[in-house]
């Protein structure tokens, strides 16, 4: 089957990989040539091809995140030729596959950058800022009690559709690798919108955006202009809705939280 | 810090400082256009002249001048501290970026384009602003300060008018991003207007500066 299709013809390529020891050294992109690529692999796996090799010639592995490889855990981070997980539209780099490449390109890849996240080694990226913003808020406190019924409390279904598309939010970051200003602010609008949406969420709305806005501004992510680079490069499609739907919601609850401090 | 500095110095707050002035702003654009297209009416100046003496003497129009200085310190104090904390955000500088893949260069750039519209602005205000003010500036027909005439000089000079139409396109650029964006920031966006929002913030962009560019156009070419 795969061998009359002239698109599934191995290929060679040359790669320009950013590597770095550990976060306190300086790092530098480095040209490695992988040949024999099959149109059908997955980008990580283009770079178990790599290491392979690499480890063959007793040398040190590049290291990258990864765990699911089905585009649903968001550890993939890789920036491919300046784009957050490479070319393709609403994708992860596990679920980008070498088809979309030609026989002799060059591919540079390098970690997110965003001084909010460091580098841990050459392109795994140190993303606690991210769980940091969603502790200080992105939750509903339940006090014990009888386990309610589920569907006990009616929810429209548009709403529970917003809340829901809200929710695919895989935390991978690219938002704030693609965002001119490092902004997490698509991240924390997913976050906020999803639980503001819905009544057990709305009880400690007010809370909840104020604190998770402070924690953000603390990571040192930068602010949102409305550029819009997140959204095109979200491999989820949340939208900048959430953004507007964040914005509403920071001024309503300063504008009215019994918080004066 | 109180809860309102907190509020005003977050990201998002000064954000929404940056949007009203901005908005503001805009509303000050339509009326400095249309009183402007006095210019274009073929009386050597004098509506435009008693147009001038109107508003450097009515009293509400006075106080106006104020809240527009303020409007714009706030818009450019907030848009200066915002672009230089996003820029501060990521100091190691990507070796390969394609941003012009996911987004519009002029949302990229509104600190160069709004750097452009704050040096037209000095030159724009120390030429008529403070020459009508402190300046010696003869007197038209019918006795009113002739700005007419220093508009007809210094539109006679072709890099004087190439600097008005370059910043005009700067600020069209500005407003392409800024007006939509201005409504984003607020929050007011909706399926049911947003579109609307955003063609006219298009076309409202477009039609103002042309506006203004066309003055210093007229003058260098058909005067
Ligand atoms: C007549 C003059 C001006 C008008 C009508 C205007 C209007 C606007 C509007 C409507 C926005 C969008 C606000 C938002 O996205 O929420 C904006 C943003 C911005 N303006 Fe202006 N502006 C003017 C002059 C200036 C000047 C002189 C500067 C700088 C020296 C400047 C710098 C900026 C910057 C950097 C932004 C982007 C900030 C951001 O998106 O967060 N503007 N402007
Ligand atoms: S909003 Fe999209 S790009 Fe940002 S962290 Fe969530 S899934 Fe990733
Ligand atoms: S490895 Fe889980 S999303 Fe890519």
């Amino acid at each position: 089957m795969a061998g009359n299709n002239p698109n599934s013809t191995p290929m060679n390529l040359t790669l320009k990989v950013w590597r770095q020891k550990n976060a306190k050294t300086q790092g530098q992109l480095v040209t490695y040539n992988v040949k024999e690529i099959s149109p059908d692999m997955s980008f990580l796996e283009m770079f178990d091809v790599l290491n392979e090799d690499l480890l063959r010639q007793g040398q040190e592995p590049v290291a990258f995140d990864h765990d699911c490889r089905e585009g649903i855990c968001g550890m993939c981070s890789m920036y491919i030729n300046g784009r957050a997980h490479g070319p393709e539209k609403g994708t992860t780099t596990c679920q980008l596959h070498m088809r979309k490449f030609k026989d002799g390109d060059t591919i540079v890849v390098e970690p997110w950058r965003a001084n909010a996240f460091t580098v841990h080694k050459d392109l795994s990226t140190d993303r606690s800022a991210l769980d940091r913003i969603q502790q200080a808020g992105g939750y509903v406190s339940v006090n014990t009690g009888g386990v309610p019924d589920a569907n006990e409390i009616p929810i429209p279904k548009p709403i529970a559709d917003k809340a829901f598309d809200a929710a695919t939010c895989i935390q991978c970051g690219a938002c704030v690798a693609a965002c001119k200003n490092a902004s997490a602010m698509l991240f924390l609008s997913a976050k906020v919108s999803q639980l503001a949406l819905l009544p057990q969420g709305k009880v400690e709305r007010k809370t909840r955006v104020e604190n998770m806005l402070a924690q953000h501004d603390a990571e040192g992510f930068g602010s949102c202009t409305n550029i819009g680079a997140c959204a095109a490069e979200c491999p989820v499609g949340i939208s900048l809705d959430n953004i507007a739907m964040l914005n509403r919601e920071y001024i309503s609850a300063k504008a009215t939280s019994d918080n004066i401090g | 810090m109180s809860w309102f500095t907190k509020t005003f110095s977050s990201t998002i707050g000064r954000k929404l400082l940056v949007a009203i002035t901005g908005l503001f702003l805009c509303s000050f654009l339509v009326v400095h256009l249309i009183g402007n297209l006095q210019l274009f009416s073929a009386d050597e100046g004098v509506a435009f002249n008693a147009y001038t003496y109107f508003m450097t003497h009515n009293p509400v129009i006075r106080a106006m001048e104020i809240v527009l200085l303020l409007g714009f310190a706030f818009h450019i104090y907030e848009a200066v501290v915002i672009t230089r904390r996003n820029q501060s955000a990521r100091s190691v500088k990507y070796a390969v970026n394609r941003p012009e893949q996911n987004s519009n260069w002029s949302s990229r750039n509104m600190g160069l384009l709004g750097t452009v519209i704050f040096v037209f602005l000095l030159v724009h205000l120390y030429n008529f602003y403070f020459k009508l003010k402190f300046g010696e500036v003869s007197l038209d027909a019918a006795g009113n300060k002739n700005l007419y005439v220093i508009a007809v000089e210094s539109f006679s000079h072709w890099w004087y008018v190439a600097l008005y139409v370059i910043s005009m396109i700067a600020l069209a650029f500005h407003l392409i991003h800024g007006f939509q964006s201005a409504f984003q920031t607020l929050g007011l966006s909706h399926k049911k207007y947003t579109p609307a929002i955003k063609a006219f913030g298009y076309f409202f962009s477009i039609v103002v500066c042309a506006g203004f560019a066309a003055m210093p156009l007229y003058f260098f070419f058909l005067y």
